[in-house]
């Protein structure tokens, strides 16, 4: 031990450590009403920015067999506005427009003449539950090449008959899993689940599956990006 | 650790105590941020539980637990979610910090438990619970405060895995897998949460048992008057 330190010297050692603490009150920002809005949005976005980081365009969903498919009727129905917005299928077409070679409308026999991909994959709500489901469509990817959309352009954004409106990165509207859905559990898809054309994204959180498609857009740069993410969820939110 | 002991000497009255220096600044920084964050991360995440209070699959479910609202931060599950992922980094770049900080200054020595604590663990176990003798102290944590910082550590890493399974149950699959698929994840999150909220409430307990120079230590890193110094 070394010799005795008088203890004004020693309460000034104090102070100096105490004072080296104060970085911690720059949490503090969080509690103020101005800046907690701009820093939880940034926080949001550097957890999106990372999320886009770790997708890899190779790796897929887990698959599961027959067995573990959740019963269709319990598979629950989440909607931000009505359970069916009374679409007529007869005239129903899918429109095309934005950064593609082809715009226009498309039908659904027209998307149906793509080769059929089915996929029990697990559908993840926001909310913490999730199921496990068939669903059965063309992948996105196929229909992009048929609209002949712009390879360098990076987000396709769509809209819905109930006016949800949702939007997806190019990496994940490429991704093998990503469907253009017209088929769940083997039958055309019913009212409730968003007939007759839905997303289904097993990579993504179940609010990005945008049910009642009415049109689709390939953009460079993102003027809409979706319904819950405007109302403050995660835009990217990857699984 | 007594390398790092000094006397103070009241220059008044000519009393002489000793302190030692027992919390390294990055261990002091890292403790408060923490203690934000972690609070942030369990008002934040027990808002989020409130959207689907239960676990599993079964829709409809039947609620496990009627948290309330009072007692949640965030307001709403997207408000939630942003104090959560916003906070999960500032708690992973703490742990980062911490840990390795720990590692490479060699302080891990004060903290981990390790076999060589095994023997001192019933002596004190029978201090604390069954009024038995307190066993000499020698070093700055007793084996069982040497087992619990080490556990809460433990469930701080576990607290990140079982949640960026929860997060990424694709693109981490075999990290939800290893936990027993996604449903157990959630579980298990859920679970460290409040283990971690018994280790807290035990630490609070034995911070007010333990006097004023315990509590300042951890601000300035100095403790006057220890007890394994002065014994």
């Amino acid at each position: 031990m070394k010799s005795a330190t008088d203890d004004r010297k020693f309460k000034a050692i104090n102070r100096r450590e105490l004072l080296k603490l104060t970085p911690v009150l720059a949490l503090g920002a969080f509690a103020i009403p101005k800046l907690q809005k701009p820093l939880l949005k940034s926080g949001l976005a550097f957890s999106d920015w990372a999320s886009a980081r770790l997708f890899r365009t190779g790796h897929l969903a887990p698959t599961f067999p027959e067995s573990a498919l959740t019963p269709f009727n319990k598979f629950p129905v989440n909607d931000y506005d009505v359970d069916n917005p009374e679409i007529d299928f007869d005239k129903w077409t899918l429109t095309v427009g934005g950064a593609v070679q082809k715009p226009g409308d498309y039908t659904l026999a027209q998307i149906q003449e793509l080769p059929k991909t089915a996929q029990n994959t697990r559908h993840v709500c926001v909310e913490g539950w999730d199921v496990i489901g068939r669903f059965c469509g063309v992948q996105l990817s196929d229909f992009l090449k048929v609209i002949g959309a712009d390879p360098g352009a990076r987000f396709v954004t769509v809209e819905c008959a109930d006016d949800y409106y949702e939007s997806l990165d190019l990496a994940t509207a490429m991704h093998p899993q990503t469907l253009l859905c017209y088929e769940m559990y083997d039958k055309p898809l019913t009212p409730e689940h968003g007939a007759p054309l839905r997303l289904n994204i097993p990579t993504k959180i179940g609010y990005k599956q945008a049910k009642y498609l009415t049109a689709l857009h390939v953009t460079h740069v993102l003027d809409k990006v979706g319904y819950w993410e405007d109302q403050g969820y995660s835009y990217f939110y990857g699984l | 650790m007594s390398t790092h002991a000094i006397a103070v000497e009241n220059v008044k009255s000519g009393a002489v105590t000793t302190a030692v220096y027992e919390h390294p600044f990055v261990v002091r920084l890292c403790h408060w941020i923490n203690a934000v964050a972690l609070f942030v991360l369990v008002g934040s995440g027990l808002q989020i539980f409130r959207a689907f209070p239960s676990f599993g699959a079964k829709i409809p479910q039947k609620d496990l637990l009627h948290w309330p609202k009072a007692f949640a931060i965030g307001g709403w599950l997207g408000g939630a979610l942003q104090w959560h992922l916003t906070f999960m980094w500032i708690y992973i770049a703490t742990g980062i910090l911490y840990i390795g900080y720990q590692i490479f200054s060699g302080n891990y020595k004060q903290v981990l438990f390790t076999r060589r604590d095994l023997p001192g663990v019933w002596p004190m176990v029978r201090h604390y619970f069954f009024f038995g003798q307190k066993p000499p102290v020698k070093e700055a944590y007793n084996p069982l405060q040497k087992h619990a910082y080490t556990s809460a550590i433990a469930l701080g890493v576990l607290s990140v895995l079982t949640g960026l399974a929860v997060w990424k149950p694709v693109q981490l699959s075999w990290l939800a897998w290893m936990m027993g698929g996604f449903h157990l994840a959630r579980l298990w999150h859920f679970l460290i949460m409040w283990a971690i909220l018994a280790f807290v409430f035990g630490h609070l307990v034995m911070v007010i048992l333990h006097g004023w120079d315990n509590f300042v230590s951890m601000f300035t890193g100095w403790k006057k008057n220890p007890e394994y110094v002065s014994e």
